[in-house]
């Protein structure tokens, strides 16, 4: 009995000599996460949280340009676009290679959509590529010399050139792809500033610095991902020094990071829109002056800055601030007047209407949506309407308010982040986006003009024109108000005072290229 | 004994069986399908139709049902959507952990709620018996995941003594001082409410027992005080204490889930809870077979332990 009494103190004693958290070593990232990659195919995955890691394993032919959603050049030298919008010529960088040591070239670019886009490509069956449908426009891809990729498309589609910076358009390396098959996703190779160096499942994924890097090589030696899905325990690991970086900060603890000098606090709007889908087609909403009501009713700034505790601005219309290319800046957000609303509501004779509002409980991009739905209801009481909450889970949820509200409920909340100002009023403004036609429209909004508009800046390749129309439909929709626009989220992050070169981009994801720790 | 546990240990498969028919029936049952959980805002039905198909779920319940038993039958479980990885290695890999942690617990738990169980038993009304008995309900009623973010507070950010999350150190970590190091705190946590129950019990056990007349005889004859407590009252005591502790090992299992989740503990909770609401029916399927294959083990286990224990039922 001493001897295993002697023996337990002995193995206590060995353990807390142990250091608590070897001090996260110099030169050497390390990224608390919100969960655990899926893969780290850029073709196969749909979250912002694998993007995070791949943005800075791989590269696109295009990129944002730092701090905007702009589109520059990267892999791609240049490009030329033909009169007609429907072919983009685009001319490679000759001095990049793979992480692998194979050359990047034309035929990597064409291996890299071909595998994705064409079902009978012999390496298709590496997927599912959920995200494919951002290319589908494309016919088809050729390589005319070794330096020189020309993209065919069936139409124009002037988002292409974004959905070429997204994360689903990264270049993957063919060899690396045919040597990994099913398991590339856990083997990445790219021509991204880092190279993949190991994946621990539910621990780590760490990543070292390319020295070959064509744009310059990073300082860093190297990133750590960490995935740590609760909220509470990344601030606990960022305050005990388990972590260098974190994003996805809950509001509570933001604040007290910003108090506290030994950390930096990093916010940035970005292109995310949080509304309420209303009915067009039946009940109170089907009249325009009850859909402005709300919108009066609503005190948007009550909710960014208590609800979400200043972690969100107040919207405008429904493209997001953020692309400041599409915003003229013309649009205000509808002012918070509970008595332009009640007259509203009077001339419409919806007083004392019961409203059936459809919540969820949580989900990408939902911020906060009971507590948020709560102070909507009650900012419409105030103002005479009854609003009936009934929550779901988020599954379950868009199971129930992407087929349409019609005989289910009056208004729902939503909210999406997109890269291009095409995307959101494209799949969920127009009248060809309606649910029985496979689109998003779940409040049945349509206006013959707004459908011109959109079709039209599709078309359009010129940036300044394309700018304009949507200018057009942010000013157009504003006033019809399918939806009530209440806010555009900001992304933040909180890092070491140690950290610096970091910002956060509008995208949402991660460049961590530039970045040094002290 | 041989044949009794071969016959419990075969009763079990129809149980397995019909578990993962129900568990099955019910993801399908609820809205919402994989294709939509992984393609999020842009699940339009043209989307989701196109990924159901290169998933293969486009295929009829039955049709889809039969392919997985067939394939586990033959111990091929099937590839997680949400992980692109085989089932079965993450199910392991995950249980592991799991197995860890709920062990670590029940083991402390059994140990200081003996200890507890037995000191305040005999100091009946004592300082000592109302001190332990107060501490007991506190452990009973504080919510694990509460607990578990205080002892992150003091003990990993405030006298940085115990890392705050995760099972391994990210850097030269993976020896088993290192695992132990990180256990510290999650198992704390998770054995605190068995503590109280299991020594709840014994308390009342060994009252009872000290009340018997053999006990009486035994001190009668001028055994020590402590032969009588130990070796007489409490392997009488340890025959009703040890269900209880079967019972309370389904129970650290089940409230893994919230140590998992606060300290990011990579246990098969955490997982499953993420598969489900992902809908990703083969690792649940995968995941809830494993958890319960345990439990009937676990509750054999225990029932094994009480026949050797108790003479009445050899």
């Amino acid at each position: 009995m001493r001897k295993i009494v002697a023996a337990a103190f002995a193995l206590c004693a060995m353990v807390l000599t142990l250091p608590a958290l070897a001090q996260t070593p110099p030169n050497v990232l390390i990224v608390g996460q919100i969960a655990e990659p899926k893969s780290l195919d850029p073709q196969a995955v749909t979250a912002t949280n694998d993007f995070r890691i791949l943005v800075n394993v791989y590269d696109g032919l295009v990129r944002f340009k730092k701090g905007t959603l702009e589109i520059e050049p990267a892999l791609a030298r240049s490009w030329d676009i033909s009169e007609d919008g429907t072919t983009y010529t685009f001319h490679l960088r000759e001095d990049v290679t793979f992480q692998d040591g194979t050359p990047f070239d034309a035929e990597a670019v064409k291996f890299t959509f071909d595998r994705m886009l064409k079902d009978d490509h012999p390496f298709h069956d590496t997927g599912p590529f959920p995200l494919a449908f951002f290319f589908s426009q494309v016919e088809d891809v050729t390589a005319r010399d070794a330096q020189t990729v020309v993209f065919k498309l069936k139409e124009p589609f002037a988002p292409f050139l974004s959905n070429l910076a997204y994360p689903t358009g990264l270049i993957v390396s063919p060899a690396a792809v045919k040597e990994h098959g099913q398991d590339f996703g856990r083997n990445p190779v790219g021509t991204g500033a880092f190279k993949f160096e190991g994946w621990d499942p539910n621990s780590k994924v760490v990543v070292s610095r390319n020295d070959e890097y064509w744009d310059g090589a990073p300082q860093l030696e190297a990133i750590v991902f960490r995935p740590i899905a609760d909220a509470n325990t990344r601030v606990a690991e960022m305050l005990s020094g388990g972590i260098d970086l974190m994003v996805e900060v809950p509001p509570d603890s933001l604040n007290q990071f910003r108090e506290d000098e030994n950390y930096s606090v990093y916010e940035e709007a970005g292109p995310h829109l949080w509304f309420l889908i209303l009915n067009t087609k039946e009940g109170p909403f089907s009249d325009k002056r009850v859909r402005q009501a709300v919108n009066y009713a609503i005190d948007k700034k009550a909710l960014t800055e208590d609800v979400l505790q200043g972690t969100a601005t107040v919207a405008a219309g429904p493209i997001p601030g953020a692309f400041e290319w599409a915003n003229d800046g013309s649009v205000e957000p509808y002012p918070y007047d509970p008595e332009k609303a009640k007259e509203l509501i009077r001339e419409a004779g919806a007083e004392g209407k019961t409203l059936t509002f459809y919540v969820p409980e949580g989900g990408s991009g939902m911020l906060d949506p009971v507590a948020m739905a709560t102070a909507i209801q009650a900012d419409l009481k105030k103002v005479g309407l009854d609003a009936r909450i009934q929550t779901y889970e988020w599954n379950t949820y868009l199971a129930n308010v992407n087929p349409g509200l019609e005989g289910k409920a009056d208004m729902a909340e939503m909210a999406w982040m997109t890269n291009d100002p095409d995307t959101l009023p494209f799949l969920a403004l127009r009248t060809d986006a309606m649910p029985d036609k496979g689109g998003f429209n779940s409040g049945y909004y349509s206006n013959p003009e707004v459908d011109r508009l959109l079709d039209e800046a599709r078309k359009t390749t010129d940036q300044e024109k394309r700018g304009e129309l949507y200018g057009q439909v942010q000013q157009i929709v504003h006033d019809d108000a399918p939806w009530a626009f209440i806010a555009n989220w900001k992304q933040n992050a909180v890092s070491t005072a140690g950290v610096q070169g970091f910002e956060l981009e509008p995208s949402f994801l991660l460049v961590l290229k530039d970045v040094t720790k002290g | 004994m041989t044949a009794t546990i071969a016959k419990r240990l075969l009763a079990a498969i129809p149980v397995l069986f019909g578990l993962s028919l129900v568990v099955f029936g019910m993801i399908a049952l609820i809205p919402g399908d994989p294709a939509t959980a992984i393609l999020g805002s842009y699940a339009t039905p043209e989307n989701v139709a196109r990924l159901n198909a290169s998933l293969g779920l486009d295929k009829s319940l039955p049709q889809q049902y039969l392919a997985w038993i067939s394939g586990v039958v033959t111990g091929d479980f099937g590839r997680s959507y949400a992980l692109n990885r085989p089932v079965i290695d993450i199910v392991l890999e995950r249980f592991s952990a799991t197995l860890l942690l709920a062990g670590a617990s029940l083991l402390l738990a059994t140990i200081f709620g003996l200890l507890a169980g037995i000191v305040s038993a005999v100091r009946q009304f004592g300082l000592a018996d109302k001190a332990i008995t107060l501490v007991v309900l506190i452990g009973i009623s504080v919510p694990s995941f509460w607990l578990g973010l205080l002892l992150i507070l003091f003990f990993a950010v405030r006298i940085k003594l115990f890392p705050a999350s995760g099972m391994v150190a990210i850097y030269g970590g993976g020896g088993p001082l290192d695992i132990l190091h990180h256990l510290v705190l999650p198992a704390i946590t998770l054995a605190l409410v068995a503590t109280g129950v299991i020594a709840r019990l014994t308390r009342t056990a060994m009252l009872e027992v000290l009340r018997q007349d053999y006990i009486r005889t035994a001190r009668a004859k001028g055994l020590t005080e402590r032969r009588v407590i130990y070796r007489h009252a409490f392997m009488a005591a340890l025959v009703s204490v040890i269900p209880v502790i079967g019972i309370q090992a389904g129970f650290v299992l089940g409230g893994a889930v919230y140590v998992e989740t606060v300290f990011q503990w990579p246990g098969i909770g955490a997982m499953l809870v993420n598969a489900i609401s992902q809908r990703d029916i083969l690792l649940v399927q995968g995941g809830v077979l494993v958890v319960a294959a345990s439990y009937v083990l676990f509750n054999l286990l225990a029932d094994v332990c009480q026949t050797l224990l108790d003479p009445r039922l050899k």
